[in-house]
């Protein structure tokens, strides 16, 4: 089924990223029907991680267009773009260390606040409403990825999956409409994989949510994600549903290498 | 401004000017391998220049031995300061040594003044430097010949040791990634105490030949020099030493025309390399030959 | 512990300080009462670079250029005209500087917001830079403000600067600007943009993921910090009467930075307390720039001893405590409630 246009919430129109001579990403071009969960694959530098700094703004694309609920958005600065409704998570985790749980994730909300802190000063009814509301739905955030027995200890002393799981709820507060996830299942062990794909499921459904997924754990992708796009070296080399790409020989190509001739 | 002046003024820029980029040197090596901007260098250059004239009147050595004396002892001091005060703050946020050598420079300026009182010294200059030679009815200071050709031989010294040995080797290859180094077997810490020990010779002799062009001993003369040197540095690019060569004569050269065709300016002197600082910030925050360091997502 | 009981502990804290200032007014002699005056000023300027530095995460080196601006603009206005005829010896005053006048603390009041729109106009240029080159670059602003206070005699006076600008600080302004500065700086950081702010100084890169404005919400720290130094200044000015465009360099950012450092970056109820204990030695440690008489010998002072121990003090808190007194802890009525019942118990 060909979406169409008003089902498409992201779109890539040939994006390229270069770095002096290197060429990262070329010509990628992709289409994100509204409340799919899409997987991006592909070897360790194909340039997806890149491909996610462009869409959120960390990068400016060297060509080409982010076309976002209908608008070109790129190279607009992160910020924007997260209060525009893309929101990320890191490959590598990058959590707010010194704050507590419960502040990692009201720092999220931050951005949907109306009242500032000059009204706090001289406690304004409408600004220690909002506060209280913010720790409320924050507090909530944190049940849903299991993490609200520990909202008042420091970020950095959560173990790593909760640490995974305390980065999807401060994105999440951010009130997203596309959320971009890079590797969710690194350092998971098999029983965590599954369970977060079930929660993948889970976040789509409660949050109205578009999902775009770097992973490298093969059962998580095959598992959850609807549509598969391949990069190698920069390039897209193919697009499909996952039993497709499953069979596809230039894929497997890129991942097992070029099999030498038998002499 | 006659042609004879106009001479004399390109003679001082080019004194100033390679004392300042002497100083730069130190910062630039320090700050290219370690990334720390070295806050006691300047105090470094104010004691070279003690040392000489200590050497001098106490001692009573000649001219020329009390000199390499005074580099060999400041160099050792800028390692031990190395080794002191920074080296334990290696794995440490970088702040933390940046404020060390703040504590530094505060502690080895007051020492100074505890030993040799802040009140400014006379420095004594030997007679061949004094007298002006005549030429061509210009009449030139021996001095402001002798710092540029001295500064040029020690930097051609320096970018012999940087690209022509194994020590040299091993600070560029520090500088561009210290973990890399360690695993490929490079002698890092030694590597960083030579780098500390050169640039800090570098910064003595600066600081000799500057008391010598203004014959003057204070525990506070290192600080403005120091700023200025490293404002060069970054002029030029921290981390390249040709860069800091640049800056430094550039800063020379800007001090001193400035004053020459606006002498109303005078007073905002010391202000010109902080305006430029500013500006090379804004406009190309990695100076002219800088590389821009990755910020990786 | 509940709300209701917090606001009642401060509130009686406030009420004993307001005791001990009336105790320390009639009982303490000029000597100690400059001490305490200087403690509440400096308390007052720890908590703003603490604000910029240790909860954003600015390295910020240009306090005294603020503090430098502060001091001039109140001291202007509450100099009296005859005063600045007297005063203005090289060159007449501007005759808007001549006739500038402005109750205390509304002139107090000017320094900050003078102070504060300076932090602002650099702020916008070099807040963009990273760490240690925000840090020589705030430095070279601050010696950008002493030179030119140096060169406008119709401003500043020149090199000369002002004399026997009226004291009105005393312990009831000075506590009372540090108590102000205490509160907004507080109820800042226990405000969401607080968590922002430290969102900020712990992963700059994730913040701007998380919908953060960096630049915005840097300038806003850097710009509040800036008035509160500006007010430390101007306070500063009417304490000691005097001030000159010497007094204002680098070494007196640093007595402010060393300050912040002992207490812990990131630790308000840190920066009060080593406010407290660096004034005091500082103090102290004027007695070994004194000449001292012992058993008969009379030893010469030495000078620059005290900025020898207090510099070395410093090298060794980094070296060997670099979280400082607190680390980013702060003292609550919940930890001392639980210091306490520890040791009933």
């Amino acid at each position: 089924m060909q979406p169409t246009p008003q089902d498409v919430i992201l779109e890539t129109r040939d994006l390229n990223m270069r770095f002096g001579g290197l060429l990262a990403v070329s010509d990628f071009s992709a289409v994100f029907p509204r409340g799919s969960i899409t997987g991006l694959i592909g070897p360790n530098g194909a340039g997806k991680t890149t491909c996610f700094n462009m869409i959120t703004g960390f990068y400016k694309p060297t060509s080409g267009q982010v076309v976002f609920h209908g608008e070109e958005v790129q190279g607009r600065p992160p910020h924007a773009l997260c209060r525009a409704g893309i929101a990320r998570t890191f490959q590598n985790i990058r959590l707010f260390n010194n704050e507590t749980v419960l502040e990692n994730v009201m720092i999220g909300r931050h951005l949907r606040q109306k009242t500032n802190w000059l009204q706090t000063l001289v406690f304004t009814p409408a600004s220690r409403r909002e506060e209280k509301e913010i720790r409320a739905r924050c507090m909530e955030l944190l049940d849903v990825v299991g993490l609200a027995d520990l909202a008042g200890e420091k970020a950095a002393s959560l173990p790593y999956g909760a640490q995974r799981r305390l980065e999807i709820a401060r994105a999440l507060a951010t009130e997203p409409s596309f959320l971009l996830l890079d590797e969710p299942a690194a350092g998971m062990n098999p029983q965590e994989s599954e369970d977060l794909m079930g929660f993948v499921r889970t976040i789509r459904e409660a949050f109205g949510l578009t999902i775009l997924l770097i992973e490298h754990d093969m059962k998580v992708v095959m598992g959850v994600c609807e549509h598969l796009w391949v990069l190698d070296y920069g390039q897209t080399i193919a697009s499909g549903p996952p039993e497709a790409i499953r069979s596809d020989p230039k894929v497997i190509t890129a991942y097992l290498g070029e099999e030498q001739p038998h002499a | 401004m006659n042609l004879a002046t106009f001479i004399q003024n390109i003679l001082n820029s080019l004194t100033l000017g390679s004392l300042y980029a002497l100083v730069a040197i130190g910062y630039t090596m320090v700050y290219g391998i370690l990334r720390l901007i070295n806050f006691a260098h300047s105090e470094i250059f104010m004691l070279g220049a003690y040392f000489v004239f200590w050497g001098i009147t106490l001692v009573h050595l000649p001219w020329p031995v009390a000199m390499v004396l005074a580099i060999l002892v400041t160099a050792s001091l800028g390692v031990l300061v190395d080794q002191v005060a920074y080296r334990p703050l290696r794995d440490a946020p970088r702040i933390s040594a940046l404020i060390s050598s703040i504590g530094v420079s505060f502690f080895l300026q007051n020492v100074a003044i505890v030993f040799f009182q802040a009140i400014p010294r006379e420095v004594y200059r030997p007679q061949w430097l004094e007298d002006p030679i005549l030429f061509h009815g210009v009449r030139v200071l021996p001095l402001t010949l002798f710092v540029p050709l001295l500064s040029l031989v020690l930097m051609l010294l320096l970018i012999y040791i940087v690209y022509r040995t194994k020590t040299g080797l091993g600070m560029r290859a520090i500088s561009k990634d210290i973990e890399t180094s360690y695993l490929m077997g490079v002698p890092v810490n030694r590597v960083i105490a030579i780098t500390f020990g050169i640039g800090s010779a570098l910064a003595a002799a600066s600081g000799i030949m500057w008391a010598l062009r203004y014959p003057q001993l204070q525990p506070i003369m290192g600080t403005i020099p120091g700023f200025k040197a490293f404002i060069a540095a970054v002029f030029g690019g921290i981390g390249s030493i040709q860069g800091a060569v640049i800056g430094g004569l550039t800063l020379g050269f800007i001090e001193i025309m400035t004053v020459a065709f606006f002498p109303d300016l005078a007073g905002y002197r010391d202000a010109f390399a902080f305006v430029l600082l500013i500006l090379v910030l804004m406009v190309k925050p990695t100076g002219l030959l800088g590389e821009r360091p990755e910020d990786k997502v | 512990m509940r709300r209701g009981r917090t606001i009642l502990l401060n509130v009686l804290a406030i009420g004993i300080l307001g005791l001990l200032l009336s105790l320390a007014e009639a009982y303490c002699n000029g000597y100690q009462t400059q001490i305490l005056n200087l403690i509440a000023i400096n308390i007052i300027l720890a908590l703003s670079l603490n604000l910029i530095y240790g909860f954003t995460g600015l390295f910020s080196l240009g306090h005294a250029g603020f503090m430098a601006i502060g001091a001039y603009v109140c001291s202007i206005l509450i100099m009296t005209p005859d005063q600045k005829d007297m005063l203005f010896l090289l060159q007449p005053a501007y005759d808007w500087v001549q006739n500038a006048q402005a109750p205390f603390f509304a002139a107090v009041l000017a320094g900050g917001a003078v102070a504060a729109i300076f932090g602002a106009i650099v702020g916008i240029p070099l807040l963009r830079l990273g760490d240690d080159y925000l840090g020589i670059a705030t430095l070279g602003f601050a010696e950008i403000i002493r030179v030119v206070a140096n060169n406008i005699p119709r401003l500043t006076n020149g090199a000369l600067g002002f004399k026997g600008i009226p004291a009105y600080a005393d312990l009831w302004w000075n506590f009372g600007w540090a108590l102000v500065t205490l509160y907004v700086i507080v109820r800042l950081l226990q405000s969401n943009t607080g968590n922002v702010l430290k969102a900020i100084r712990d992963n700059e890169i994730a913040a701007k993921a998380m919908g953060v404005d960096v630049f915005r919400y840097k300038l806003l720290s850097f710009t509040v910090g800036s008035f509160f130094a500006g007010i430390g200044g101007a306070l500063l000015a009417s304490l000691l009467t005097t001030i000159d465009p010497k007094m204002f360099l680098f070494t007196l950012t640093f007595n402010v930075l060393m300050i912040v450092v002992a207490g812990g970056l990131g630790s308000l109820t840190g920066s009060v307390l080593a406010g407290i204990g660096i004034t005091v030695l500082l103090e102290w440690l004027r007695v070994v720039e004194n000449p001292v008489n012992l058993l008969g010998f009379s030893l010469p002072g030495i000078p620059g001893m005290r900025m020898v121990v207090f510099s070395l003090a410093l090298i060794v808190i980094i070296l060997f405590r670099r979280e400082g007194l607190m680390g980013m802890r702060e003292l609550t009525w919940r930890s001392l409630a639980g210091v306490f019942s520890r040791e009933k118990a």
